[in-house]
């Protein structure tokens, strides 16, 4: 395992990444992505730097792993239920008055917050009129989460977030348990659309009512997250909305002039007219 | 300043929070073992004098401001002075964990970190506080034999040298000379 990363040897690394294989980290924040590399060389039993740049030159499968070990993958269904809960009463009721309505999960991870969404969708009585267009810049996220399989482990905690954010029906009924999974209901993977998109080197794709991008920004430096937020702006409707993670704020954004809060503490905006 | 805690250590930190010199010029971070995914009032519970804030993704770190770990985020502290949220795996069965805390502030600030760790039933925190050293901050735990729950103190007394074990009185005393010191 390598104990520390200069800044040059860091810059470095993400130069030869970007040259190399077209994934661009350069804007993403440093502490955290330091932290994950020096993680990773612990994983891939990597002693020198010299031997991490040497084997990310000359093998690919090796970068096919790493990205997969310095992006972070993690999420839960129903995090931060009064999040959910928001978008219930808030959110909700407006984008039922679209006919079609047209919802964009980026950064989705392995899944778990968007079958979150299609649950609420289908309580409102709205998920046949959605299109969901899930991405992930990470090819195997997406098969995961195209799959709907969630560790059974984890429902106790996901059944109580969802009573906690207004879920009023039997959790169980949206998923069937085989030995140690539970498989999300196919019927509610019925408009969602899992594709891969970079958010740091992809372009508009569509335009949207809804866009979630939750904790995705915290990886971003402020740069990128302008860049980005720029990117949520062109593919929003005006008058649509656009949910961040809990702890992320537009406050520092150069754009946010453009948006108007609808929820503070759960941020939601809505872009202005 | 940063601190960790986890079991045992809000009398401490309550304590702290009471007997802190006021002024006190420089940023203070806390990172405290707690529940995810329920309303927390841990930031209003320590706020006796002062506010205490839960810093959002690219806050800036303030001097004299006190900023607790939100709920569920690893907090990370980068080289221009701003915080960085991560919602990666826990580490050390702990979101927020000490031990990110802690290195981060160590490879953003090296020699100007102050470290303390408290009462706590794991070991997260000593990795951390180690590295704190290191750098050539300085390291402070929470003495054993006066703490709830030694585990965690004694981990970062056992893991590196170079670590003093003060009991909560000489904490504050420690406080209020740098505090002292800071003002000439």
């Amino acid at each position: 395992m390598v104990e520390d990363i200069s800044n040059n040897d860091f810059t470095e690394l993400v130069k030869i990444i970007q040259q190399r294989y077209g994934y661009d980290f350069t804007d993403y924040a440093p502490a955290s992505l330091k932290r994950r590399f020096i993680r990773f060389t612990g994983y891939a039993k990597i002693n020198s730097l010299f031997e991490l740049k040497h084997r990310l030159l000359n093998e690919n499968d090796f970068f096919q792993e790493m990205v997969q070990y310095i992006t972070v993958n993690v999420t839960e269904m129903f995090r931060d239920p009064s999040f959910y809960k928001a978008l219930r009463e808030q959110v909700l009721p407006r984008l039922a008055s679209y006919p079609i309505i047209k919802i964009w999960h980026a950064g989705c991870a392995t899944g778990e917050e968007v079958y979150s969404m299609a649950i609420l969708l289908e309580e409102a009585g709205l998920l046949d009129r959605c299109r969901i267009y899930a991405t992930d810049m990470n090819a195997a996220n997406l098969r995961k989460a195209e799959a709907g399989v969630i560790a059974l482990k984890n429902m106790k905690e996901y059944t109580y977030n969802y009573m906690q954010s207004g879920g009023i029906h039997d959790f169980s009924n949206y998923y069937t348990v085989r030995y140690d999974n539970a498989i999300i209901q196919p019927a509610l993977r019925r408009n969602i659309i899992f594709f891969q998109h970079n958010l740091v080197t992809d372009q508009v794709f569509n335009e949207f009512q809804l866009i979630c991008c939750r904790n995705v920004f915290i990886y971003f430096n402020r740069t990128l997250q302008d860049r980005v937020v720029k990117l949520f702006y062109d593919s929003l409707t005006s008058l649509g909305y656009l949910a961040l993670g809990i702890k992320e704020s537009l406050l520092y954004n150069e754009q946010r002039h453009k948006f108007e809060a609808v929820s503070i503490a759960n941020k939601i905006f809505r872009r202005k007219v | 300043m940063i601190i960790g805690g986890s079991a045992g250590s809000m009398p401490v930190l309550v304590e702290l929070m009471n007997q802190l010199p006021s002024p006190f010029n420089v940023p203070i971070v806390m990172v405290i073992h707690r529940l995810k995914n329920v309303e927390s009032e841990l930031d209003k519970l320590l706020s006796v004098h002062q506010t205490i804030v839960e810093p959002e993704d690219k806050a800036p770190l303030l001097p004299g401001n006190i900023y607790l770990a939100p709920q569920n985020y690893h907090l990370l502290v980068e080289e221009d002075s701003t915080f960085s949220l991560d919602y990666s795996e826990p580490l050390n069965y702990s979101r927020p964990a000490i031990d990110m805390s802690f290195s981060s502030a160590a490879t953003a600030f090296g020699p100007e970190v102050l470290g303390i760790l408290l009462s706590g039933a794991n070991n997260d925190g000593a990795a951390g506080l180690c590295r704190i050293v290191s750098k050539g901050g300085t390291g402070i735990v929470q003495d054993p034999a006066t703490a709830l729950f030694a585990m965690m103190p004694q981990a970062a007394l056992d893991r590196c040298t170079g670590i003093a074990a003060m009991t909560v009185e000489q904490i504050i005393a420690y406080l209020k000379n740098i505090s002292i010191a800071n003002k000439r």
